[in-house]
């Protein structure tokens, strides 16, 4: 396929502009809001709350959104094409269950682990050919694989827990860098954040999932794989699900069907405070990175502040909303400025006629 | 083709296009009465395995069940059609509940009917804050909702506080509204019926009830032909609200023991229900009756498993599929209608 | 192209797949052994130490807003005035042991000196639990227990053979000696549920109870609602039941409240381990004889005193080691570092109204 095309088409409809200006859309978009929010929270911490600023808090930290980092790096390209997956925090429960399903069988760590990445993939595979080869919405598929592979998950291992894994993995999950309070998962993280980071930000490939989220028939016309690589995220996502699965599995020491029930709700909030739009086409993969710790440094800071669970829930939601309203009031009240030919610094999607109605 | 066009594409043209209307409602009345169909064969097939599931017990207990259900699917049907989603359901119906018996703590006289009001108000409220949130601050309803979902929880439990209200704190006319029953039919079954007759009457034949699907089907559209599209979502919000304060109410008077809980994770079983029911999930298409029958199916399911003594651990999968088999259906319907509309060409994808 | 690139992918992923699975034979199996547990309780118990003033005590619940557990803790914040410590109350909005993980970690990043805690997992929390033992916290488990390699002590609110027994002997008494009856339990995963269906199971195999036959466990997850269509379905997929017995406050209340207005009031018996306040209605309407429980308030107010005397060192949760609880009076640690609060209290018509919580 021919970047080019991409590109013109990325022109046409308004889509974010090519690999020059990547940086920079990085910084002037929500992202930054987000990030400066990241910085104030953790600063503010720091001198406010006795016990957050050190290495020790900063590593139970990670390990607490290191499975909502794991799943939000995949998610947020689902999200970018206009598509959502619901289901992950199933799949991840899914997982866990056939890995504790498998280890009591015998199997070997070794073979079990790939064998849960590829069931990720499969079950990810799965939303990915009901939307794009039924033609699905995502929303109504991925809520009923939410379902499906939780109880799938609990007629696996019913409501028995696995809780025998040899004791070198599980102090390995929860294991520190030599010498420091780094989890030796944030190295991982780290990792996969940034092939996906560069993808997204510097490769055709990544231009193209903007492409169609923005305007998916346009995308097409331009000569994208809209229905193929949408049933690539997907499976990724399950993928991905499957590898925080298996991530959680040993952190905790325990299989079970339950495993990060109501997970999904987690990382679609960081997704969508990391500035992604939920209709697709906008977002950018700091963003997200920074919307996962900022919930965990909030939810960690209130916590150490003997602040209780009450007051998280709705600090969490509050945030959320607090998120999307504020730009959309400023992108309003820049609307009823005079219009100068230019159109607002935001892509608006007037075209799109099957997603929410543009604001 | 968008991908999450399927449903939502071919409906409305079903729905508005070519003035097939009549072709459009025999549709719905096909998908309708598949789920009926289903129905009647879990019925059936459990019944046959064990005659006591049609016992004026069983039924009584079934139709109790399937009231919160059935009233918070039909206000989720107003605002899915208008292509928003309310997931705050959930948690408005447990900050409902616990207002409810909180008022019968503080003041032990209180007429009923003061409290049912007050557990509706409340509920609209929260509709409105939502309403608010989405037709004015033009905030897309998933993330909106999301977020008041875990608002109106923490709420829920700061007010709480570690506290429960039991079925004593609450008079016993009160708690009767959750067990008596008029020609065997149980009160709370009786609103649920009113509460979707009532929605689907207003829906049908009136203006503003064809609206909120014009909204739903084509929001750009809707709004240059003068539609008040955001008066119309905020109002289906409020009355989504309202319902859930209603079911919040139900909830209260038939269970008695009200904790900050109450009513978590509701809010996915009632989409679910909504799209069983054959409500398309990005709007313009679907019917409150169709989302009802879809809340006693899943109910039906979830009382029939454990008779038929499948292991509760399959009841889950089971409604997933569901859902998976009925959008699937819903898809295969209106590619159909739509390759009739355009006398037989090719599919809409 | 970009599908046949992609296709690559997916034949390198599926070979390099292959080749771990190749690679895996003689990996890490459930066989291989892992070091066992050892003993712990490695200092001396000095019966005569001093409990310092100032400790911070600190319950961790299985859920914050779960009523059972904030009258509980009443008992906990009453021990930890009487010893002069500082009492705190945390927990997470769900019952899930993740976000335990969280607040154990929490704590002992304040530095807590005595974690009292509710498991939701016996084996999800160990990992955290021992980081904080390193810190220097004291770990007590209450209600629901931890892996005992894990905590310092177990304070257990009867022994569970006591539970079996009372609760068999209460459903024996009320159905007379025979019939089919079934079990309402709380969630699957739960620790104590487990074991005590467990026990009334073997309890049964008694002669005197060889007429009583068990049909069904189901489990309503605590869950009001769950429990209540749980017991529902009971009755409909069992028209010969006799009895249920419900070993969880939600269940037997959501069971009693189905009973209270279903036509198998009275004809089908219901016993179990409930709250007095919440089962006082069906007492008096005689949907339940009787029903048994232990009173939280002590059993966290114990669990205070251990974790004081554990850190003061007057106990190290070694076997036989005696210390005194406040106005509980003396206990010994028994094996596997557990205290036992004592046996179940048996509630009826008579002695209910003695009761508040």
């Amino acid at each position: 396929m021919a970047p080019e095309v991409t590109e013109r088409d990325a022109a046409a409809t308004a889509a974010p502009p090519p690999r020059g200006r990547a940086v920079r859309r990085i910084l002037a978009g929500r992202e930054s809001g987000v990030l400066g929010a990241l910085l104030l929270t953790v600063l503010a911490a720091s001198f406010l709350v006795e016990g957050f600023a050190t290495g020790r808090n900063a590593g139970f930290l990670i390990l607490d959104v290191a499975a909502i980092a794991i799943i939000a790096l995949p998610m947020t390209l689902v999200v970018i094409t206009g598509e959502i997956d619901l289901s992950v925090a199933s799949t991840l429960g899914l997982t866990s269950a056939v890995m504790g399903h498998l280890w009591v069988a015998g199997l070997p760590l070794e073979t079990i682990v790939p064998l849960c990445l590829v069931l990720g993939a499969v079950l990810g595979a799965v939303n990915g050919l009901l939307v794009t080869v039924a033609g699905l919405p995502s929303l109504a598929v991925t809520i009923g694989t939410m379902a499906l592979y939780r109880g799938l998950a609990y007629v696996v291992l019913g409501d028995t827990a696995v809780a025998d894994f040899p004791p070198a993995w599980t102090a390995a999950a929860v294991g520190r860098l030599p010498g420091t309070d780094v989890p030796q998962v944030a190295v991982l993280i780290m990792v996969l954040a940034l092939a996906v980071g560069v993808l997204l930000h510097a490769t055709p490939v990544g231009r193209s999932l903007y492409a169609i989220g923005s305007n998916d028939e346009a995308a097409r016309f331009s000569g994208i794989p809209v229905r193929w690589t949408r049933l690539w995220l997907f499976v990724a996502t399950g993928a991905g699900a499957a590898l925080a699965g298996v991530f959680w599995t040993l952190q905790y020491g325990s299989a079970r069907a339950d495993n990060a029930n109501g997970l999904e709700l987690s990382v679609i909030a960081a997704v969508l405070l990391g500035g992604v739009s939920i209709f697709g086409g906008r977002g950018a993969l700091p963003g997200v990175i920074g919307g996962v710790l900022l919930l965990g440094a909030i939810r960690n800071a209130l916590q150490l502040a003997d602040v209780s669970s009450d007051t998280l829930n709705i600090v969490t939601g509050l945030l959320l909303v607090a998120s999307v309203v504020a730009p959309n009031l400023v992108a309003r009240l820049r609307e009823r400025r005079p219009r100068s030919g230019v159109p607002p610094a935001r892509p608006r999607t007037p075209d799109r006629p099957l997603r929410t109605e543009e604001s | 083709m968008s991908a999450g066009s399927g449903t939502g594409a071919s409906a409305p043209v079903a729905e508005h296009g070519g003035g097939d209307v009549r072709g459009a409602r025999r549709l719905r009345q096909v998908r309708e009465l598949g789920i009926l169909l289903a129905l009647a064969l879990i019925v059936a097939a459990t019944a046959v395995a064990n005659p006591g599931f049609l016992s004026g017990q069983s039924i009584r207990d079934l139709l109790l069940s399937a009231t919160l259900l059935t009233i918070l699917a039909v206000g989720q049907t107003l605002v899915i059609v208008t292509r928003s989603v309310d997931l705050s359901v959930g948690s408005v119906l447990g900050l409902a509940a616990f207002a409810t018996g909180t008022l019968f703590a503080a003041f032990p006289g209180l007429p009923v009917a003061v409290a049912v009001l007050a557990g509706v108000a409340l509920g609209a409220v929260c509709g409105a804050v939502n309403g608010a949130l989405v037709a004015v601050a033009r905030v897309p309803a998933l993330v909106v909702t999301l977020g008041t979902l875990y608002a109106f929880r923490g709420v829920d439990y700061w007010w709480a506080a570690g506290t429960q209200i039991n079925a004593a704190d609450m008079p016993a006319s009160f708690l009767g509204l959750g067990r008596t029953a008029v020609l065997g039919v149980p009160v709370p079954a009786l609103v649920a019926l009113a509460v979707v007759l009532a929605a689907g009457w207003y829906l049908a034949s009136y203006r503003s009830g064809r609206e909120l699907y014009a909204i739903g089907s084509e929001p750009h559209a809707a709004r240059l032909s003068g539609i008040p599209v955001d008066r119309r979502i905020f109002a289906a919000f409020v009355v989504n609200g309202a319902l859930a304060g209603l079911a919040g109410v139900l909830y209260a008077a038939r269970f008695g023991t009200l904790d900050a809980t109450v009513g978590t994770g509701l809010e996915l079983q009632v989409v679910a229900a909504a799209v069983v029911g054959g409500v398309a999930i990005f709007g313009g298409s679907g019917t409150v009756y169709g989302a009802a029958l879809g809340a006693v199916l899943l109910t039906t399911i979830g009382s029939a498993l454990p008779v038929l003594r499948v292991s509760g651990f399959w009841q889950q999968a089971v409604v997933g599929l569901l859902i998976l088999v009925a959008i699937g259906m819903d898809r295969i319907l209106a590619v159909r209608a739509a390759r009739r509309l355009r006398g037989g060409g090719p599919d809409g994808t | 192209m970009f599908r046949s690139r992609l296709g690559r992918g997916l034949a390198a992923g599926a070979a390099a797949g292959l080749l771990l699975l190749g690679t895996a034979c003689g990996g890490t199996t459930r066989g291989d052994a892992d070091g066992a547990g050892e003993q712990k309780g490695g200092g001396k118990a000095d019966p005569d130490a001093k409990i310092p003033e100032g400790l911070k005590i600190s319950y961790l619940p299985k859920q914050l807003n779960n009523p059972y557990f904030t009258y509980a803790n009443s008992g906990g914040e009453e021990a930890v005035e009487e010893l002069k410590g500082e009492y705190k109350e945390v927990g997470p909005s769900e019952a899930t042991a993740s976000s335990q993980v969280s607040y154990i970690n929490t704590l002992s990043q304040q530095g807590s000196d005595v974690i009292v805690i509710a498991a939701n997992d016996p084996n999800a929390v160990c990992s955290a639990l021992g980081q904080a033992q390193q810190a220097g916290a004291k770990i007590v488990t209450y209600d629901s227990d931890a892996d005992p390699e894990c905590r310092d002590i177990f304070i257990n609110q009867a022994s569970a053979k006591g539970i079996a027994e009372t609760q068999i002997k209460l459903i024996a008494d009320q159905i007379g000696g025979k019939g089919e009856i079934a079990f309402l339990s709380a969630t699957p995963n739960a620790t104590n549920q487990n074991t005590w269906l467990e026990l009334m199971e073997k309890e049964l195999e008694k002669d005197e109870y060889k007429d009583i036959e068990v049909v069904d466990t189901v489990y309503g997850n605590d869950d009001d609602q769950k429990s209540f269509q749980e017991m529902q379905g009971l009755l409909q997929s069992h028209p010969d039941l006799k009895g249920v017995v419900s070993p969880t406050t939600v269940g037997v209340a959501a069971a009693a409240r189905y009973l209270s207005d279903s036509e198998y009031k009275g004809d089908v018996k219901l016993t179990g381990l409930g709250t007095p306040n919440q089962m006082r209605e069906y007492v008096d309407n005689g949907t339940v004889e009787s029903f048994a429980l232990w009173d939280p308030k002590d059993l966290s107010y114990l669990a205070a005193h251990v974790g004081a005397s554990l850190q003061a060192g007057r106990i190290t949760g070694a076997e036989g080691e005696e210390f005194t609880a406040g106005r509980l009076g003396d206990y010994e640690v028994g094996a596997e570092g557990e205290v036992v609060l004592g046996p179940p209290t048996v509630f009826d018509a008579k002695n209910i109204d003695e009761y508040d919580f």
